[in-house]
């Protein structure tokens, strides 16, 4: 079988608007999230973090002259788009896929002073919309499956490119800080009011971030990015548990990993690094740290990037993974940051300062509501 | 690669108060409120599954499909090696606006996780994960329309790779009055090989 490749790229957030500055910042320790006190999302101040929009308004202008046809993160999603299609040097044909990974999409359009007509909050005309602007031949496929999105979107483009749908697949990934999304997961009692510490014992719950990603997923071994990886095995298995929250032993996490890693030929240990889920819930951390102690998979380094971009929902699993493949390129581990002491059942290496060292392999995991989790591993391409 | 095509083994409805399996009607209901009617069908299903009256309306339209369809497979009491594949247009924005309204008026704001928590239309596949022990592939789609080329490409890769024995695809749609439910069971055996995106289509027009 055809080997599948994750390649160019693209991050649009408050800590930049492309992936090289955007790790950049990750490398320096900078964080994204920002005390934000908007009575409009959420009667009390929250951490989160969130593009400013002047800047978004001023880049948009560049590749757009019609800054009023756009909602905030079709803009978003469009720039972060068209850095990775100018970069791929690609010509989009009939054998060009695209994946739109989103929870929510527009769903500030129905808020009631909204400027959009509420047909905006349909994902389908959201994939329209980006669909057109870049003249995609074929018909968008939305991916909506809670937390896992970004990265279940990988495995997505990656089947559809051994079956013979498509040659290379643009996915694009993004999420709004919306008045919708903070009043529900306030409601859950889920939301931090300090800035999330994954994986610690004074952890609290979360933050919520906007985020746009973008990739181009290809066979094609010639014109690959720097930072490259292969796609070498993926799996996505469900909890069967709970809708709501993570299942006590791990399981779906456990199975998506098993299968993934089998998949790929490696062995749990053979992994170099874990970019793994860590929302700061205490439920969700300490069953990640179950899953990977069945694993075998304690030892290995691992962090959670919600410290610095909050979680970015659909774009997270997607935002990760770029961080992590530019991980492997500079081999560097990022620190997990907002980590204090460890406050998991089972035992977990945490990052705790930026670290220099030979990478070659790593796991990315997320897990979400409905009990779904995802599993990818990737390996670094070295023009071998 | 040539794969010779593989089984659909069952495929049900669930539309204009009619639930139906394999091209037969099994339940109807004289309700005219779609509450009514998912009430109805359930109690006509005979599912005593508590769990049911928590869903949302996109859920209950998926679960009660599913569980016709699935209960007539003679599945394992253990668990089952079945992957589920949805789609739909309206993803769950039925759920959606139900929760934008408890937030729209600052002085009459009620945000509730059982609403929340329905916001996301794969939660559908996690409620007949559950029921049936399923810890298997799942994905939820958004198309503009029903799409068996791309459901018919995912689910051939799931069984080809290896990572499912069976797959539960189809379509779930519920947008405020409307809804319709269509889900078929693909099979790793290549039997009938009647899993080709004309017989999708066939049956999914019927």
């Amino acid at each position: 079988m055809n080997k599948t490749y994750v390649s160019h790229n693209n991050i649009i957030s408050s800590l930049g608007f492309n992936s090289a500055a955007v790790v950049e910042k990750v490398a320096s320790e900078t964080t994204g999230l920002e005390l934000v006190d908007d009575k409009t999302i959420l009667p009390q101040p929250f951490y989160a973090s969130v593009i400013n929009k002047s800047k978004l308004n001023l880049a948009f202008a560049e590749i757009s002259e019609d800054q009023n046809r756009y909602t905030r993160l079709e803009k978003m999603m469009l720039l972060s788009l068209a850095d990775v299609v100018k970069q791929s040097k690609n010509t989009i044909s009939d054998r060009t896929g695209l994946i739109i990974s989103t929870t929510k999409g527009n769903i500030d359009v129905l808020e009631n002073n909204s400027k959009f007509p509420k047909s905006k909050s349909y994902l389908s005309e959201l994939a329209t919309t980006v669909a057109n602007f870049f003249n995609f031949k074929t018909q968008p496929i939305v991916v909506s499956n809670a937390c896992v999105s970004g990265v279940l979107a990988i495995a997505i483009a990656k089947r559809y490119i051994n079956e013979g749908v498509f040659d290379e697949v643009f996915i694009v990934s993004g999420d709004l800080v919306t008045q919708f999304i903070l009043s529900g997961f306030n409601s859950f009692q889920a939301l931090s009011t300090e800035m999330c510490k994954p994986y610690s014992d004074d952890r609290t719950g979360i933050n919520i971030g906007e985020v746009a990603a973008s990739i181009l997923v290809t066979k094609d071994k010639n014109n690959l990015s720097n930072e490259a990886c292969e796609i070498a095995g993926d799996s996505s298995c469900n909890d069967a548990n709970h809708i709501s929250g993570p299942s006590r032993t791990g399981e779906g996490l456990f199975r998506s990993a098993k299968v993934a890693l089998k998949e790929a030929g490696v062995k749990a240990s053979d992994i170099d690094y874990i970019s793994a889920h860590g929302t700061a819930t205490s439920f969700n951390d300490e069953m990640e740290s179950i899953a990977f102690e069945r694993l075998g998979m304690s030892h290995i380094p691992l962090n959670s990037l919600k410290g610095y971009f909050g979680h970015t929902l659909g774009a997270s699993g997607l935002l990760e993974t770029i961080v992590g493949m530019y991980s492997l390129n500079q081999n560097k581990l990022f620190t997990s940051l907002g980590f204090s002491v460890k406050g998991t059942s089972a035992p977990l290496n945490i990052i705790t300062k930026n670290t220099s060292t030979s990478l070659n392999t790593f796991l990315k995991t997320a897990s979400g509501f409905g009990g779904c989790n995802t599993a990818v591993v990737f390996k670094k391409f070295n023009n071998q | 690669m040539v794969n010779k095509d593989f089984d659909i083994k069952a495929f049900a409805y669930f539309k204009d108060g009619k639930i139906s399996l394999n091209g037969s009607v099994l339940y109807s209901s004289s309700e005219t409120e779609l509450p009514e009617i998912l009430k109805d069908i359930y109690k006509k299903l005979e599912t005593d599954y508590r769990k049911f009256f928590k869903m949302d309306v996109l859920s209950k339209v998926a679960f009660l499909t599913a569980d016709m369809l699935l209960k007539s497979q003679n599945l394992a009491s253990e668990e089952n090696d079945i992957a589920v594949i949805l789609s739909n247009n309206a993803s769950s924005l039925d759920t959606d606006r139900n929760h934008q309204n408890t937030i729209a008026d600052k002085d009459n704001y009620y945000p509730s996780p059982a609403v929340f928590v329905y916001t996301l239309a794969n939660i559908c596949i996690g409620e007949i994960s559950i029921k049936y022990k399923l810890f298997s592939e799942n994905s939820f789609f958004i198309f503009e329309a029903f799409n068996a080329q791309y459901l018919h490409a995912y689910a051939n890769q799931l069984l080809i790779s290896k990572k499912a024995k069976s797959v539960l695809c189809g379509w779930v749609n519920v947008d405020e009055e409307k809804y319709e439910a269509f889900l078929y069971l693909v099979n790793e055996t290549n039997e009938k090989g009647n899993h080709t995106i004309a017989e999708i289509n066939r049956l999914y027009n019927n």
